[in-house]
């Protein structure tokens, strides 16, 4: 960013380069605040601690309320008194939850590196503050700003529409006409705001040539750049043949979760939404720490289902140990020369694995519980004796 | 157009013509100039190939001719000059004017192109000799055979083509062509520790008669005397006559012996120049030029750098501008936040600059900077730079050998310690004519600093087919547990009888005695 204020300050284009990747509202923001990077960092990371507090309160009380009227209506085993969540349980999770995020080792890095991913971090907490409390127009407004600034966030629409509908209660049937109309006023309040922030854009430097340096600079991956991802060690040794085929392949590999997602979410949207963020954070071009740090920050909301995960221990082993050795080994290979780019490599494939089998162990576990709410906690099968579930 | 091919290679005019070349200069080096051991160059070319060329004003697409012009030049040279593209070309607007005649100066139709990387041998020789009208049968060129040529410190050979006037009266244009070799002999090695010279010890050949086809043939030794001090050399034979001029702001003398004279060569036909110096030389006193620079590259690891250039200004009471142009490769991404020049202690704030940030793999980094360097004064530019990481198939077959940054040209009118007064184009040698000289207080110059070699972090070369089978393994992790959690629900086990592995399995386990599955 202040490469990109230096040229806008020497006369050149700050997309005429290849360096500045960012979009020109984040251009216009810095140019008054950049005295005060650090302070203005503290204060993006507090408001996403502040705006993540006060959804998951929310969120607890919609919670709660859906539970009360599923127990009524009686959809619920008898025997499921232990799984039933009482407000006692659920009365600290929004603090955990803040300081989850707070204390986050990758937040605290993140902030200091003075990284843009904290400001994205904070849209998506204001998003889905405004979606949880059931502002559909603020809701699709942060959302355009978090699509326009780094393109993944699209996915989240999925969601956020589900909670919205489930809210207003109207029914997710595809012939349902309230369904229809619902969606489209919804759709129509994003597509608008994504405009008018672009033109906007377009205006503040009077060229389109941001469009390319932000969106297909995300989306064609042409920088090298090690990072804590996937996609920069593929695409430096990929054959010049097959790069744009598995560009295509990577890209729609994070939005093609989003349609099966929520057909099998649609009763639990909130869900659905950590899951998308958290694909996201994995599988986006360019990820870095602080993505991680927004969708663990999460984590304390499932914290009831901690009976049902079953690889827990060695997922947060694999977790720690990785980002421990990932300075190691980058100091080795890049100042050391000891080492080969492959350790680094190799050390960012576990990490992503075991970020893939966090998230999948808690999608586990949380189909899980909903089996067992409905269908009773000890299992019998035919002949009376203890039960054992698998998937089929 | 070029119509008479008399004297002016056809290779060129038809080339010059064909593609509306107005001015083309091109110089293959090997080594580097040291400045401050050998003084002044009289003509100064990078390391490596530079090629820089003006063309018409009716050259539509000058991308074309530019690519057109490189790759014949690539053969008519035997050099690869094939290698220009839009990755190593920029188009400089301060630092090249044009040479020659020239009407207007739209800095659209130039095109600067280094290569660091090129190698300069033989086989660039041959052709470069080709070039002259009597070849290398007669006249100076005889000298130029290639083992002793490149067997030397320094060697740099250039063709400069630009239009200049017919006469002074400047109705008619026409081209010229010079070429121009410029060798450093080492004699101190190969002369048993002294520095006695010869023309037949250097080019182990002596002059025996000029070109017929010559108008003017003639060498010039310099004989200047060093602290007023005389007879600290001596010459043989004894000159015919000997000239003065200002070179460089210097004052120099010159023997000159005209090959065209018949008086030259009497009895043996052949002319064998030999100087001796009367007393031992302990150290060479050559006074240190009023400009002169150079470039380094600074920092650790392979993640970033700082290239740092440093310019001296020695004299003593006059300030002047000096136009620095740098062109880096896109790989090195430079932060243009982090440029300082500093003089003195201070900051020194450039009167112009011209940045052009690269693209990455189309264009390089273009940076012109109009700097005012002050009397007696060093100034230290230095800009912070980030190592990109490659594809793998855009490493050279030696990655490890680095990669090169081309040297940053340095375009100066230096004023000059004696004043010269404006002298006679006809009777001045021909090595002081190149550069313009609008006035008689400074003369043109144009440094080249140092090729830098910058490593990159390089990716296992070995491994293409096994990362895209890992990464895609991670994928597929994550696809086939999606999968499995997005399209199987959960069932109560029912106990099954058993396939057919499992009935075998029973069976074999009957016969050990072990309960059964």
């Amino acid at each position: 960013v202040v490469e990109g204020l230096a040229l806008l300050d020497l006369g050149v284009s700050p997309y005429s380069g290849a360096i500045f990747h960012e979009t020109p509202l984040i251009i216009y923001l810095f140019h008054f605040l950049i005295e005060y990077a650090e302070l203005v960092f503290m204060i993006t990371d507090v408001l996403t601690a502040v705006a993540l507090y006060l959804a998951i309160q929310d969120f607890n009380k919609v919670v709660f309320k859906k539970q009360k009227l599923l127990i009524e209506l009686d959809k619920y085993a008898p025997d499921v008194a232990e799984l039933i969540r009482t407000p006692m349980e659920m009365h600290y999770i929004p603090l955990k939850v803040a300081l989850f995020y707070l204390l986050n080792p990758y937040t605290v890095m993140s902030c200091v590196a003075k990284s843009t991913c904290a400001i994205n971090n904070t849209v998506i907490a204001f998003f889905i503050l405004a979606t949880i409390k059931g502002s559909a127009f603020l809701s699709a407004v942060f959302l355009a700003l978090a699509t326009y600034q780094s393109l993944y966030p699209l996915t989240l629409f999925a969601p956020a529409l589900l909670y919205l509908l489930q809210r207003q209660f109207i029914p997710i049937k595809l012939k349902s006409k309230s369904f229809w109309l619902y969606t489209m006023q919804y759709a129509a309040l994003y597509l608008c705001s994504l405009v008018v922030i672009i033109c906007l854009s377009f205006f503040l430097l009077n060229s389109w040539d941001f469009i390319p340096s932000v969106y297909g600079f995300i989306l064609s991956v042409p920088d090298l750049t090690p990072n804590i991802g996937l996609f920069w060690y593929f695409f430096a040794e990929m054959f010049e043949h097959f790069s744009l085929f598995f560009v295509c392949v990577f890209q729609i590999n994070v939005f093609f979760y989003t349609i099966p997602l929520a057909i099998k979410l649609k009763e639990h949207p909130v869900f659905f939404m950590f899951v998308q963020i958290a694909i996201i954070s994995i599988f986006k071009s360019y990820p870095t720490v602080g993505d991680i740090a927004l969708y663990m920050a999460f984590l304390p909301v499932w914290s009831h289902l901690y009976r049902f995960l079953r690889n827990i221990f060695i997922l947060s082993c694999v977790l720690i140990v990785c980002s421990l050795l990932f300075p190691v080994l980058w100091h080795l290979w890049i100042y050391a020369g000891s080492a080969n780019s492959n350790f680094y490599y190799a050390i960012t494939l576990t990490f992503n694995v075991g970020q893939i089998l966090l998230i999948s162990d808690y999608f586990y576990a949380f189909l899980r519980r909903e089996y067992y709410l409905t269908h009773g906690l000890h299992l019998t099968r035919q002949d009376g004796t203890e039960a054992m579930l698998v998937l089929k | 157009a070029v119509s008479h091919y008399r004297l002016f290679p056809k290779a060129l005019g038809r080339l010059v013509a064909a593609l509306g070349v107005r001015e083309l200069h091109l110089a293959l080096t090997q080594g580097f100039w040291r400045t401050r051991a050998w003084g002044q160059p009289p003509l100064q070319a990078p390391a490596g190939a530079e090629l820089w060329v003006w063309f018409q004003p009716t050259v539509t697409d000058v991308d074309k001719a530019w690519k057109e012009l490189s790759n014949i030049l690539s053969g008519i040279f035997c050099a690869s000059l094939n290698f220009i593209d839009s990755t190593n070309t920029v188009t400089p607007t301060a630092s090249f004017k044009p040479l020659g005649l020239a009407n207007g100066t739209d800095h659209h139709l130039l095109r600067y192109a280094v290569l660091p990387r090129e190698v300069v041998c033989t086989e660039n020789l041959t052709p470069w000799k080709k070039l002259l009208p009597c070849g290398s049968k007669a006249g100076l060129a005889v000298l130029l055979k290639a083992e002793r040529l490149f067997h030397s410190s320094y060697h740099s050979q250039a063709v400069h083509i630009r239009p200049i006037c017919r006469d002074a009266s400047c109705l008619a244009v026409s081209w010229e062509l010079r070429q121009t070799l410029t060798v450093v002999f080492d004699t101190f090695s190969s002369g048993q520790g002294k520095k006695d010279w010869s023309l037949f010890k250097m080019f182990s050949r002596t002059l025996t008669d000029a070109c017929p086809l010559a108008s003017q043939s003639k060498v010039y030794v310099d004989i200047s005397p060093k602290n007023k001090e005389k007879e600290l050399l001596e010459v043989t034979p004894p000159p015919a006559s000997v000239h003065e001029a200002i070179v460089q702001g210097d004052k120099r003398t010159y023997a000159v012996y005209d090959l065209l004279s018949p008086s030259l060569f009497n009895t043996s036909r052949s002319l064998n120049v030999q100087l001796k110096w009367k007393r031992p030389q302990d150290s060479s006193e050559l006074p240190t030029p009023v400009l002169h620079a150079q470039r380094y590259v600074s920092g650790y690891g392979l993640q970033t750098g700082e290239i740092s250039t440093l310019i001296y200004n020695t004299h003593p009471y006059r300030a002047f501008p000096v136009i620095l142009l740098e062109t880096v490769p896109w790989y090195l991404r430079l932060y243009v936040h982090t440029l300082t020049i500093i003089t003195k202690g201070k900051e020194n704030k450039p009167s112009y600059i011209h940045y052009q940030p690269a693209q990455d793999r189309r264009r390089p980094h273009l940076l012109e900077m109009l700097i005012q360097l002050p009397a007696n004064s060093v100034t230290k530019i230095t800009i912070q730079f980030e190592r990109a990481l490659l594809k793998w198939t855009e490493y050279p077959p030696d990655p490890n050998h680095g990669f090169y940054v081309s040297s940053s040209v340095l375009s100066a009118l230096v004023p000059s310690v004696i004043a010269m007064k404006d002298v006679d184009v006809e009777q001045s040698p021909l090595f002081t004519s190149l550069f313009p000289s609008s006035d008689g207080s400074s003369y043109f110059v144009r440094l080249y600093t140092e090729p830098l070699l910058v490593n990159l972090p390089t990716p296992d070369f070995s491994m293409p087919y096994n990362v895209i089978c890992l990464t895609c393994t991670v994928v597929a992790v994550c696809y086939g547990s999606f999968y499995n959690l997005l399209t199987r629900t959960f069932h109560v086990e029912e106990p099954s009888r058993g396939g057919l592995a499992k009935r075998l399995a029973n069976i074999i386990r009957k016969f050990r005695g072990v309960p059964p599955l």
